[in-house]
């Protein structure tokens, strides 16, 4: 993107207002509307953290900013420039700037295509040859700590942590300023999370990328994100420094998904569990 | 599962850079090694041969007649005879060959080129599009077809090409929605998505995504229409509503059958022709499909490596008593001690879990904690005998109660599973059966094996919703899976597990796919059966924060041996095993939050960080 | 439930009007001469005139159209230009045969595919393979094929059942069986071949799914566990196949009445559109989608019968 490298601070990604509804399935169907106006912003380096449940729209902001789901109203900037609405060409532009890695690592890689022609698929989409884009795999590959050879080999010849490298090299290759990061270690074991967090951690600190990072894991957001957004039924409750919101939640749905995640600690869970209860029953909440 | 069960850690371990491969099949392999998709292919080239070479072959002209011959038997001129009319058979067969095969390939051509495009077109943009072209084909495929075919005879003409043309048209739409469904599905996929985001255009990622998945099932779908095409164009001549004297298989198919008392040999060559064709089309088709599936069957069977369930059990070696048992006593519930499960039959069996030794006692909770492929899956369902076909205890015993079940026959095992031994799996939506209403699945049981009533049974129904804090039981008895929550169908599931009120009960990963806060309430809820019934529990999870919450004991397994085990405070706060250690170390509840955003000092070099 | 069933059957009213419309406007398009095909090569251009003006041919093509749907609306399906006939007595006095043979083979396959389907997919191996290959034999031959190898070894070498001909059930209860039973064998095999596969897929990837296990994990027996819920869940996408072969055996039909000599629909498709008799070829086209119609709704009732997903409000 040519346009004035904003000054430090102002925000790379602003969200305003963000409406999305999902039409309904047959014609004259009322659509179904998943965000109810969400705000919120990411500035160069930095990563936010939105935490939500299932259901609760956090995978669809993540969607609607990358320009894969139906935006109903508000408004979507990136670096000033209003993206809501692109045009397809500009859409594709975009990629150089907006990238994503996805939760899905088995999904999220077409199982017919060699590793290194999806990792030379975003730079084809930026218009670089083939043997150009063949020849900047190699180095993609490096910085994710993956073999050379692997560019030759299918996803399925690799397993869950190594698939989703290749998922993050992807959306390395054009030198994005955002990625957005939709549960990206949550399909992978609690090892193989573990290195797969410090790479984007790695990453982060050389190139000065920003994150969106999306996840229902409270431990993992709170290790990797700057800021913490909490969103609940298409509606942000929550948003500020990652500390203030795990020790000083004001939000009640965000105390009760604090204490739910249980930790591995017997005597420390015991006390969660019974501050838990105290707070289910302050706020009279039955099972369904 | 061997995939899984590689090294993870890249950054940790000194065989970073290795990556085992895997066996890579092409298509065109597996397809030669089908003998009968390799002989349907020699006969499909032999039959386009001999229509190509036909003028070149053919001993004369297939409408030359010499009614003095009429029906002679082969002769050195004429290798098959003629036939009523003193036509020479082999010439016939041949000319035969080139209507036949062209008149296929018009009507497949006519219907790749209708139903392809639209296809493509509507299952990758939806919409409008799509509504109007499926109204068409809908149309279409109301068209009584035979109707269509003789009528447009009546009205353009009697020739196969006509009719081979019509009835392209009327078999578009099988591509139509062939390729329509399969583009749909590669559509949803996350790589399509990815495309996108990389800014690749439509055009692009149909040919590089789309294109690819579509082809085969399109390559298959036309080689059986190919041999429809061919079977109906045969059936019309034969009625003779073909071509006139043009020279085809079915009118001689015809001829043969009208004079089947007179020389009842000729029916053999243009029905063996016929017959071959169209069952070699049949076996070239079938043989790609097995090859494509058993080539690129990851794309499939990806997610779920677990082999299938059977409902029957599958003869399986007798497992030999372990020698090697552990000292410790043996726990007064269940007792497991050497378990081998191994998967496959003697030379190629694979050994996935390796002499496991357990211990649950009543009211008492053990935690099985492991990654994926660790085998902690593997034993849960050997200990309730319901492992995957093709899954069997080599060795090893197993007591509930005091009793080998191991030795038990499948009937005495059933009698136990449900109401000593109880299972509450995974996933809960998947684990119940769609097609019936939550209070009838879970009455099934206590009518079938405990011999309730209709009333007593519902009447149970209720109390066991009650009992795992559904509201309002009654109502949701009457609904039906996907009409409730996650978290509701995971109570039922436990529900239908208490129903046979059990001592003992095998849960796996039960609140892996539930949210947090939900999580926390199947919790109390286990906990609280504990309390109340003495209940055992066997809980198999990854999450170390579930066995902080509820376990009294845990065993730690990695590659189908158990490594760790102690009680809950002792193995998660003194882990001694090295995995063990690395799995503690791996939990993010103690790492601190990260420091607010400070503002860059500088930017920093964007092409740096790419390359 | 009731307000589907009537959506879909207003929807299949509009498709028979929309085929009804053109198919009426193609026959109507090479406009050979009818009252000289009627009236033979000697007769005047006067009484060819005539002829055609009478039979209402000389009007525009939509006037004709309407002529013909306001008759059909009240029952009347008009009259053969070629041999007088009442089109609709002529069709009620066929219909009897065909249906009767394609329910037959209906339900002849049904058993057949549940029972081979099922069994391929529970023992799988040898059963399984065997079933596949029967499936491909099936399903590669030719239909009329088929039915010329039965007609050759049971009616001409063994004479157990008549070559030709047809005997009404009214008239004689087993005599309509022997009639019947070749021309159902040889639509039958066909069918179990393409039904008979589906099942066993289904039943197949029904078995794998994890209510199965959960279902044995309450001890329940096997045998249950299948017919009840296995074999409840993979009807679905049998149940369409079985549909989508009945709608083609009504094509099936044609060729097998040919051979065998029955009076049915089939036979008399290929005595009347050969001629472009169009009142007769409509009548067979709004007996047959209608047929079409009727299935694929009686088939989606079906599905959602088992299916509460399925089911549509």
């Amino acid at each position: 993107m040519s346009t004035a490298s904003n000054a430090p601070g102002t925000p790379l990604l602003e969200v305003h207002d963000l409406h999305v509804t999902f039409p309904g399935k047959g014609w004259r169907a009322a659509g179904r509307e998943v965000l109810h106006g969400v705000d919120l912003d990411v500035r160069p380096g930095e990563t936010l953290g939105l935490v939500g449940e299932s259901g609760s729209g956090k995978t669809t902001i993540g969607r609607a900013v990358l320009g894969l789901a139906p935006i109903a109203s508000g408004r979507v900037l990136l670096a000033g420039e209003d993206i809501t609405d692109t045009g397809r060409r500009r859409r594709r532009a975009l990629a150089r700037d907006l990238q994503v890695v996805f939760q899905d690592p088995y999904t999220s890689l077409n199982p017919s295509l060699l590793v290194g022609d999806t990792l030379a698929e975003p730079l084809l989409g930026q218009g670089v040859t083939p043997r150009d884009a063949r020849a900047r795999v190699a180095g993609l590959l490096d910085r994710v700590g993956l073999p050379r050879d692997a560019a030759t080999r299918l996803p399925r010849e690799f397993s869950g942590g190594q698939r989703q490298r290749v998922a993050i090299a992807r959306a390395l290759a054009v030198g994005p300023r955002l990625v957005v990061c939709d549960e990206p270690v949550s399909a992978l074991d609690l090892t193989t999370q573990e290195t797969v967090l410090e790479l984007l951690l790695e990453i982060q600190r050389d190139s000065g990328v920003s994150y969106l990072f999306i996840s229902h894991d409270l431990a993992v957001v709170r290790y990797l994100s700057h800021r913490v957004a909490v969103i609940h039924d298409g509606r942000i409750v929550e948003n500020g420094p990652t500390r203030d919101v795990v020790e000083h939640a004001r939000d009640p749905y965000t105390r009760r998904l604090l204490l739910s995640a249980p930790v591995a600690d017997p005597d420390e869970q015991r006390i969660r569990r019974e501050r838990l209860a105290a707070v289910r029953g302050a706020s009279g909440d039955v099972a369904a | 599962m061997s995939e899984t069960l590689q090294n993870e850690s890249l950054a940790t371990d000194p065989d970073t850079n290795r990556l085992e491969r895997a066996p890579r099949r092409s298509t065109w392999s597996a397809y030669l090694h089908s003998p009968l998709g390799v002989a349907g292919g020699a006969v499909l080239v032999l039959v386009v041969l001999a229509a190509l070479l036909a003028p070149v072959l053919a001993p004369q002209d297939p409408s030359t007649a010499d009614l003095a011959l009429a029906f002679h038997g082969p002769t050195t001129g004429h290798p098959l005879g003629l036939d009523s009319a003193g036509r020479d058979v082999l010439s016939r067969l041949l000319y035969g060959a080139r209507t036949t095969l062209g008149g296929a390939g018009l009507a497949v051509a006519v219907a790749l080129v209708l139903g392809v495009p639209t296809g493509l077109v509507a299952g990758y943009r939806g919409r409008r599009f799509d509504g109007v072209a499926s109204w068409l084909v809908n149309l279409v495929m109301s068209l009584p077809a035979m109707i269509v075919l003789l009528a447009s005879r009546a009205i353009l003409g009697p020739t196969v090409w006509v009719l081979m043309l019509v009835m392209g048209v009327l078999v578009a739409p099988s591509f139509y929605r062939l390729t329509r469904g399969v583009v749909a599905d590669v559509r949803g996929e996350l790589y399509v998505d990815a495309a996108r985001v990389s800014g690749l255009s439509d055009a692009r990622i149909i040919g590089r995504h789309v294109l690819v998945v579509v082809r085969a099932p399109i390559i298959i779908q036309a080689a059986l229409v190919g041999g429809i095409a061919i079977g109906l164009q045969a059936g019309l001549e034969f009625l003779g509503i073909g071509s006139g004297d043009t020279p085809t298989w079915g009118a001689m198919l015809n001829e043969a059958f009208q004079n089947i008392q007179r020389s009842p040999g000729l029916i053999v060559w243009p029905g063996l022709a016929l017959g071959l064709t169209s069952a070699s089309l049949v076996l070239v088709a079938s043989a790609l499909r097995d090859a494509l599936e058993g080539a690129g069957g990851a794309r499939r069977a990806r997610r779920r490596p677990a082999p299938r369930t059977s409902t029957t059990p599958v003869p399986v070696p007798a497992p030999v008593p372990s020698s090697a048992g552990s000292d410790v006593p043996r726990g007064g519930l269940l007792s497991v001690r050497g378990l081998a499960v191994a998967y496959g039959t003697d030379d190629d069996a694979r050994e996935v879990v390796h002499d496991v030794d357990l211990d649950v006692g009543p009211g008492e909770i053990v935690g099985l904690v492991g990654e994926s492929g660790s085998g902690k899956s593997q034993t849960a369902f050997s200990v309730l005998g319901i492992l995957p076909r093709g899954g069997h205890v080599v060795r090893g015993s197993v007591t509930v109660e005091g009793q080998e079940v191991l030795e038990l026959d499948e009937r005495a095992r059933r009698t136990l599973r449900g109401r000593v031994v109880a299972y509450v799996p995974q996933e809960p939506m998947s684990n119940l059966d769609p097609t019936f209403t939550i209070g009838s699945q879970l009455a099934e049981p206590l009518r079938c094996t405990l011999g309730l009533s209709r009333r007593a049974a519902h009447a149970r129904v209720v109390e066991l919703l009650r009992q795992v804090e559904i509201k309002d039981p009654e109502r949701v008895a009457r609904l039906y899976p996907h009409e409730i929550s996650g978290g509701m169908a995971q109570r039922v599931l436990i529900a239908g597990a208490m129903s046979g009120d059990p001592r003992l009960l095998v849960a796996d990963e039960p609140t892996t796919a539930l949210d947090v806060t939900v999580q926390a309430e199947v919790l109390a809820l286990l906990r609280r059966l504990r309390d109340e019934r003495g209940l055992g529990v066997l809980l198999v999870t990854h999450n170390l924060g579930v066995v902080a919450d509820l376990c009294d004991r845990v065993a730690v397994m990695q590659d189908g041996r158990i490594v760790e085990n102690g009680t809950t405070a002792q193995v998660l706060r003194r882990p001694e095993h090295p995995y063990t250690r690395r799995l503690v170390g791996a939990v993010l509840d103690d790492a601190p939050c990260r420091e607010p955003w400070e503002p860059p000092s500088s930017a920093p070099d964007r092409t740096e960080a790419t390359a | 439930m009731t307000t589907f069933v009537l959506r879909r059957l207003a929807a299949g009213i509009f498709l028979l009007l929309v085929i009804s419309f053109l198919t009426f406007a193609l026959l109507s398009v090479p406009h050979t001469d009818v009252g000289r095909a009627l009236l033979g090569q000697n007769a005047s251009q006067a009484a060819v005139d005539a002829r055609n003006a009478s039979l209402g041919l000389d009007r525009p093509m939509l006037a004709q159209y309407a002529d013909w749907l306001s008759h059909a609306v009240r029952g009347d399906l008009g009259r053969s230009w070629f041999t007088g006939e009442d089109v609709w007595s002529a069709l009620a006095t066929r219909l009897p045969v065909t249906l009767s043979i394609v329910v037959g083979v209906t339900l002849v396959t049904a058993v057949l595919s549940l029972l081979l389907g099922v069994w391929a997919a529970v023992r799988g191996g040898v059963v399984d393979r065997l079933v596949q290959v029967l499936s491909v034999i099936g399903y590669a031959l030719p239909g009329f094929l088929v039915t010329l190898v039965l007609v050759l070894v049971f009616a001409v070498q063994l004479r157990w059942f008549p070559a030709i001909g047809y005997i009404p059930f009214t008239q004689s209860p087993s005599g309509w069986l022997s009639t019947v039973t070749l021309p159902i064998a040889a639509l039958s095999v066909g069918a179990v071949a393409g039904v008979a596969q589906q099942v066993r897929g289904s039943v197949a990837d029904v078995l794998e799914r994890d209510f199965v296990r959960t279902l044995r994990a309450r001890g329940l027996p096997p045998g249950r566990i299948l017919f009840r819920h296995v074999v409840r869940n993979a009807s679905a996408p049998a149940l369409t196949v079985l549909g989508l072969q009945f709608v083609g055996l009504l094509g099936g039909a044609v060729l097998v009445e040919q051979i065998f000599g029955l009076p049915g629909i089939g036979s008399m498709t290929v005595q009347y559109t050969t001629r472009g008799d169009i009142p007769v070829i409509m009548g067979l086209v709004m007996v047959s989608v209608v047929g079409v119609v009727v299935v694929n709704l009686v088939v989606d009732v079906l599905v959602g019968v088992p299916n509460p997903k399925a089911r549509v409000a």
